[in-house]
């Protein structure tokens, strides 16, 4: 799939937010001074993305993880980032964890009420749709267990 | 030192992360010897970007001269990627403005450097 040169930039209102969040208030950001931060990220990514991968490699794995991503910090020098990052992994694991529990709670009442209900062809398409999710998940979890 | 949480959604909630995945993944794809990327590996360099943004965003206003005018300009971003170890790999995106009128001086004075040189050779041979 080509890629065009916009999909490698990030969207500039959120970049907008959040330089705006991070300077007093009232301060101007000029036009060009926005464009170039948005760039710098994008190339940013980049630049953690391959040291992470490097990471990777050494550990004889073809899945980036979170650790890896955590040690590419540490040599980028942007440790300041690593504490608030294991903060954000930490509530990102909570949250999933809170909607896959919520998610086997609907799959077990739905099973409950299809059960009781009409045709065999929308139980079916159902159940796709859950297996589906299943093995997403599932899968995530496996990459997990590389870790 | 910033929240963990940028910025709320439509319920008010703190959110997460700002950045859409489905972008920071085509960048993180780009790169050429990546095979593939667990969900939270995705997710944490999303969140590091936008601490890095928020790093380099208050770093350049800090350090530069749109301080006096409550601005921050192009300049000051240029600066922080030329004067800083850490932003160092920013530098070629970065680069430092000039006026086309020093440019265009800079030149002429190479150039004629490059001639005197010639001239000095010449002379040299000569004698």
């Amino acid at each position: 799939m080509a890629e065009r040169p916009e999909d490698l930039n990030l969207p500039n209102a959120v970049i907008t937010r959040i330089i705006k969040e991070a300077l007093p208030e009232g301060v101007n950001i000029s036009k060009e001074a926005r464009s170039a931060i948005s760039r710098a990220a994008s190339v940013f990514v980049l630049y953690a993305t391959s040291c992470a991968n490097n990471f990777a490699m050494k550990g004889k794995r073809k899945t980036l993880n979170a650790s890896d991503v955590l040690s590419a910090m540490e040599e980028m020098e942007f440790q300041r980032f690593v504490t608030p990052l294991k903060e954000a992994l930490e509530a990102y694991r909570r949250e999933q964890k809170g909607k896959k529990e919520a998610s086997e709670q609907k799959k077990k009442d739905k099973d409950k009420k299809t059960d009781s209900e009409e045709q065999d062809k929308n139980r079916d398409e159902d159940n796709e749709e859950d297996e589906e999710r299943l093995e997403e998940e599932e899968q995530n979890e496996e990459e997990e267990v590389d870790n | 030192m910033a929240d963990v949480a940028v910025g709320r959604d439509k319920c008010g909630e703190p959110r997460l992360i700002s950045l859409p995945l489905s972008r920071i993944r085509v960048i993180m794809k780009s790169s050429p010897e990546v095979s593939s990327i667990n969900q939270e590996a995705l997710v944490l360099t999303a969140k590091a970007t936008e601490l890095f943004v928020q790093y380099l965003a208050t770093h350049s206003y800090r350090h530069g001269s749109g301080k006096e005018r409550k601005a921050l300009t192009y300049s000051d971003l240029a600066n922080a990627a030329a004067g800083s170890e850490t932003f160092q790999f920013l530098a070629d995106i970065l680069p430092k403005k000039i006026l086309a009128s020093k440019y265009l001086k800079m030149l002429k004075e190479e150039k004629r450097e490059d001639e005197d040189d010639d001239n000095d050779g010449h002379d040299e041979a000569e004698s």
